[in-house]
């Protein structure tokens, strides 16, 4: 492999990375302050993604879709966490696997009742749809360039809120350890919802801006979620910096894995979360057991 | 202690009314017709397979998402030892299975038991999947497609044929003997002290700890039982329908012994065949009503879990309130506060 | 997909109507026996096709050719009504045995028309070949086994052998002037055996493949095998996807710059079906399949626009397999005239048809495969145009057949 394609190989294994954190940020913040193990969260990728397509055929403007979809999945997440996650938090972990398995089957086929079974393409903003030459015969569509700028401006924002405001600092300290939030007097059932509701629209958020170069069909949210926990137990759970640096290595390394290895790409990814467990059993930046 | 872990095995109604199920499923074959006689075999081998996770789940506490991997992973096993042309004896076969089951399970198991809570319910599936992409992704063994068996085990001993598993009735008893004989081992395994120990552990593993017991050992022999036990289900699997593919290994397949277990009643042992009896007729049921029977389905396991925590065995005590029924769920709550911690 | 009333019949539907055709029985129970079996009794045929997926498109194409076919023929085969009995396969070959066993046993059709995956036609093909009965159409996956390996005396297919569409695909690449390409599709039955298909015609004709792709099914995230692509610089890529990946497949590679610098090949899939979703990316893609849109017969006018009037759609090959499906069912039903238990009779009419399809003159070979032309097609402002016939009644040469 010569460098430039070594290069481009690297700029798709970091988009693919970039999308993979939104969606595994939202899960740890998720886990790691709430304590819920939620399965349908790769449906909130889905969604997102379906949002996505109705809405900029409904409104004509892919921007405008987004903006608008960011703030559905936000109610959406609020109404999924008022009435179904809230009876979850005195569970054991079993019944929330089980219940958010629920989830996903209720969300998979009221997808496909309201959207149908068909593959659906989103076409790409008409401001974004070239592609720059890099290379003597391959061109990168600018469309992907502007998925990683967007994904790293969101990370930076996250970084900002998180180290930065006062709702970050219930975060850190909600996913440190919940039960001292809770003595602090810290209305804890609106931290829940507001970190529900953020993991969520997040998920939904890559969801949309990944759909043009994703394509729209049922069941898409399913690998995805597998993937995210992937990079979740690596990244140690409740770290946003934990899921960011797991992301990068899974996108690069599935990315590279499909080049070098194809017949054990997905081999790999799980090889890989393997091998940082054994090193170190609470993922990457977990906080120790 | 021992009096109260006796109360949560086989009461005397209850091993009878077991009893009247056993005589019920084998006089089946004779009152219906094929179709079901195929549909009540899926029954039982599910049945099989979900026991052992109960042994996981509802004995040792060990919550185990990739349980799947050990009941695709030996129907491969099967298509690896069967020969193109003639058959392979049982004798072989099922051994061979039944070891690389273990084996795989002691590996799995060793490396996520290093780890607890949420972390081996991740590590668990994590684990699993590897092992159903490693099919997926082969170009042996039919890949995506999957691929079939060429020939059933032969059952003989020296040129004697004892059994036609191919024949589906056979093929009915020798399940029907698989499940009933499963269930029995579990039975004098939980009620034998390395049954008793397990127990405690899912009651207090700290406590357990601190009586001496090697507590890591005590969990990786059960993780090894249970997948040796669902690698015998998969055998069964792919004995009976001739076939086996990597959605056999999926967190899909995971997911539903999971519910088997929860729906049916987890630490009864049971209660596992119980769900998987109920959670096959109703997707039969479902399927039948509407093409969005799986959006019931995912409704009635939101149901489960929210109004029935102990599943369907469980019902009559939930709905008896008895002295002895208040007295378990004040034991199951301190399991749970147990496990917070 | 919005529900239209050419959507296949829901359970519920099927229920009511059941339920009404019982309480029908019951009330003409007085009429002598003789008369209530065979004559009034409706010929059942059971579906396994993917309505799910990313290859919706094909099964619910597939069942609006069959549906037609048998419209034009009054709804009648054999002089009975048809009723059918369709269960979703959802790509899901764990659940193909139990799907199978659901029509066969439970439900007992007469008939058994299905499937679109390779894999699921292997477990189908399993099943109905070792029991002898019903009557298997396999009106698409074209799994080689199927006609070769499993083959049986009731299986009977009316689509195409993978082999069949991909390999003269392979020549027309070296005929072209291309020396070395790169082959990629879906890690399946269906692509494996496209591929090899392919190969060996480009090989034999003096080209060289130089790397093999295989993307996992029914993955579309095809951006590293691009870039792949992109820097290994051969002359030519052949190409397998179907339906929704075949969308995102051509656009892509549109997308990436390639269009123009690697021309794309392929079997007739790559674009059938899929050319107005695909757009300008599609534009000029030279693909093989025993298909084109323009094809100048007297069947093809007719079919296509008694489609179009009655779907509102654009038919497609799909649909030219479903409705061959019917033809083939009608040879089988007038032959015995509505005795659906003569099944031997049924086979050797069947054996022995020639139908005069929209996609040409067809027959079947000794392996129940079918016989057809292999036409070369270009798109055109999304339409498959005709460009000639790359292979005459082209026999596959299914291996492993004993019916051969």
């Amino acid at each position: 492999m010569d460098l430039t394609a070594f290069l481009i190989q690297v700029l798709n294994g970091v988009q693919y990375g970039f999308l993979l954190f939104l969606v595994a940020s939202g899960l740890t913040l998720i886990f790691g302050i709430m304590g819920i193990i939620n399965l349908a969260h790769g449906a909130f990728f889905m969604i997102g993604a379906y949002l996505a397509y109705s809405l900029t055929a409904l409104v004509g403007n892919f921007f405008v879709a987004v903006l608008l979809g960011v703030f559905v999945m936000v109610a959406v997440g609020y109404l999924i966490e008022r009435f179904a996650i809230s009876f979850l938090y005195r569970r054991d972990h079993l019944y929330q696997v089980l219940l958010t398995y629920g989830l996903i089957l209720v969300f998979n086929e009221l997808q496909k009742i309201i959207w149908g079974t068909d593959f659906h393409s989103v076409p790409v903003p008409a401001l974004l749809a070239g592609s720059v030459p890099l290379g003597s015969t391959q061109s990168y569509p600018i469309y992907r360039f502007f998925i990683s700028l967007v994904c790293l401006a969101i990370a930076a924002g996250m970084y900002l809120v998180i180290a930065r405001t006062r709702l970050g600092m219930m975060i850190r300290a909600g996913a440190w350890d919940r039960e001292v939030v809770q003595t602090l007097g810290i209305n804890i059932g609106r931290l829940f919802a507001i970190v529900f509701s953020l993991g969520a629209a997040l998920a939904a958020f890559a969801g949309m801006i990944g759909a043009p170069v994703s394509s729209v069909y049922p069941g898409m949210g399913d690998q995805v979620l597998i993937i995210s926990f992937v990079v979740v137990v690596i990244g140690g759970i409740g770290s946003v910096k934990g899921a960011f640096i797991g992301a990068m290595l899974i996108g690069l390394g599935d990315t590279f894995g499909k080049v070098l290895v194809p017949n054990l790409a997905s081999f790999v990814v799980y090889a890989l979360m393997a091998a940082v467990l054994l090193w170190r059993p609470q993922g990457l930046f977990g906080r120790g057991t | 202690m021992s009096a109260r872990s006796e109360s949560r095995l086989v009461s005397r109604p209850l091993v009878g009314l077991l009893g009247l199920a056993v005589v019920g499923f084998a006089i089946f074959p004779w009152l219906g017709g094929q179709y079901y006689v195929d549909l009540l075999m899926r029954v039982m081998i599910l049945g099989i397979f979900a026991m052992s996770l109960d042994l996981l789940i509802g004995y040792t506490g060990l919550i185990s998402f990739g349980h799947a991997a050990f009941f695709g992973l030996t129907g491969y096993v099967l298509v690896m030892v069967t020969p193109e042309t003639g058959s392979i004896s049982v004798w072989l076969a099922l051994p061979a299975c039944l070891i690389a089951a273990a084996l795989v399970a002691a590996v799995i198991g060793w490396m996520s038991i290093r780890t607890s809570g949420i972390y081996f319910i991740m590590l668990t599936l994590a684990l699993a999947q590897m092992l159903y992409y490693f099919f997926n992704d082969s170009t042996k063994y039919g890949g995506s497609d999957g691929t079939f068996i060429a020939s059933r085990p032969s059952v003989s001993i020296g040129s004697l044929r004892l059994l036609d598993l191919g024949d589906r009735l056979t093929l009915y008893y020798v399940v029907l003997a698989s499940m009933v004989g499963t269930f029995l081992l579990l039975m004098v395994l939980l009620r034998a002290p390395f049954g008793q120990v397990i127990q405690a552990i899912r009651a207090n593993e700290a406590r357990t700890r601190a009586l001496g017991f090697a507590v890591q050992h005590y969990k990786l022999a059960s993780f090894v039982i249970a997948g040796a036990l669902a690698g015998f289900a998969g055998f069964l699997e792919a004995t009976h329908t001739g076939i086996i593919s990597p959605a056999h290994l999926s967190w899909h397949e995971s997911g539903l012994v999971m519910i088997m277990v929860i729906l049916g009643g987890m630490g009864t042992i049971y209660g596992a065949v119980l769900g998987a009896f109920i959670l096959v007729f109703l997707q039969e049921f479902l399927q039948d009503m509407t093409e969005h029977w799986q959006l019931a389905l995912g409704l009635i396991i939101i149901a489960v879990v929210l109004l029935l925590p102990k599943g369907v065995a469980g019902l009559p005590k939930q709905l008896a309130g008895t002295v002895g029924g208040r007295r378990q769920s004040r034991d199951a709550a301190s399991v749970v506060e147990a496990n917070d911690g | 997909m919005t529900a239209t009333i050419f959507d296949p019949i829901s359970r519920r539907t099927l229920l009511g109507t059941g339920a009404a055709a019982a309480g029908l029985a019951t009330a003409g129970s007085i009429v002598p026996f003789r008369l209530a079996i065979g004559a009034q009794a409706k010929v059942r045929i059971g579906i396994l096709l993917p309505y799910s997926g990313t290859y919706a498109m094909l099964g619910n194409a597939i069942t609006d050719g069959l549906k037609l076919r048998l419209a034009e023929a009054g709804g009648k085969l054999g002089g009975r009504e048809v009723e059918f009995v369709i269960v979703d396969s959802q790509m899901s070959v764990p659940k193909a045995p139990q799907n199978t066993q659901k029509l066969i046993a439970k439900e007992k059709v007469d008939f058994l028309v299905g499937p679109v995956h390779s894999g699921i036609a292997a477990a189908m093909a399993k099943i109905v070949g070792r029991a002898g009965n019903p009557i298997m159409i396999v009106p698409n996956a074209g799994s080689n086994a199927v006609t070769g390996p499993l083959c049986a005396p009731n299986i009977f297919r009316t689509s195409f052998s993978n082999w069949q569409p991909a390999y003269p695909g392979g020549k027309v690449m070296a005929d072209d002037g291309h020396k070395t390409a790169v082959t990629i599709a879906w890690k399946y039955g269906a692509g494996i055996q496209m591929m090899a298909a392919g190969t060996s015609s480009f090989e034999k004709a003096g080209g060289k493949v130089v790397k093999d792709i295989q993307v996992p099914f029914p993955s579309v995230e095809f951006q590293a095998n691009l870039s792949e692509i992109a820097s290994l610089k051969p002359d030519a890529v052949f190409a397998f996807f179907s339906g929704g990946g075949a969308v995102k497949f051509v656009k892509d590679y549109a997308a990436a710059g390639l269009k123009e610098k690697i021309p794309l090949y392929g079997p007739g899939f790559l674009t059938e079906g899929v050319s107005m979703a695909q757009g300008a990316a599609a534009e000029g893609i030279k693909t093989t399949l025993h298909y084109a849109d323009n094809l100048d017969n007297a069947a093809n006018k007719a079919f296509r626009a008694g489609y179009k009037k009655m779907y509102g759609k654009e038919a497609n090959v799909f649909s030219v397999q479903g409705y061959d499906t019917g033809s083939l069912l009608l040879i089988a039903m007038d032959a015995v005239k509505g005795d659906s238990g003569a099944k031997k009779a049924m086979i050797a009419a069947m054996e022995k048809a020639k139908i005069a399809s929209p996609r040409g003159d067809i027959s079947f070979s000794a392996a129940h495969n079918v016989v057809q032309d292999i036409y070369l097609r270009k798109v055109v402002k999304g339409h498959q145009n005709l460009m000639g016939v790359v292979a005459k009644q082209l026999v596959d040469p299914a291996r492993g057949c004993r019916l051969t």
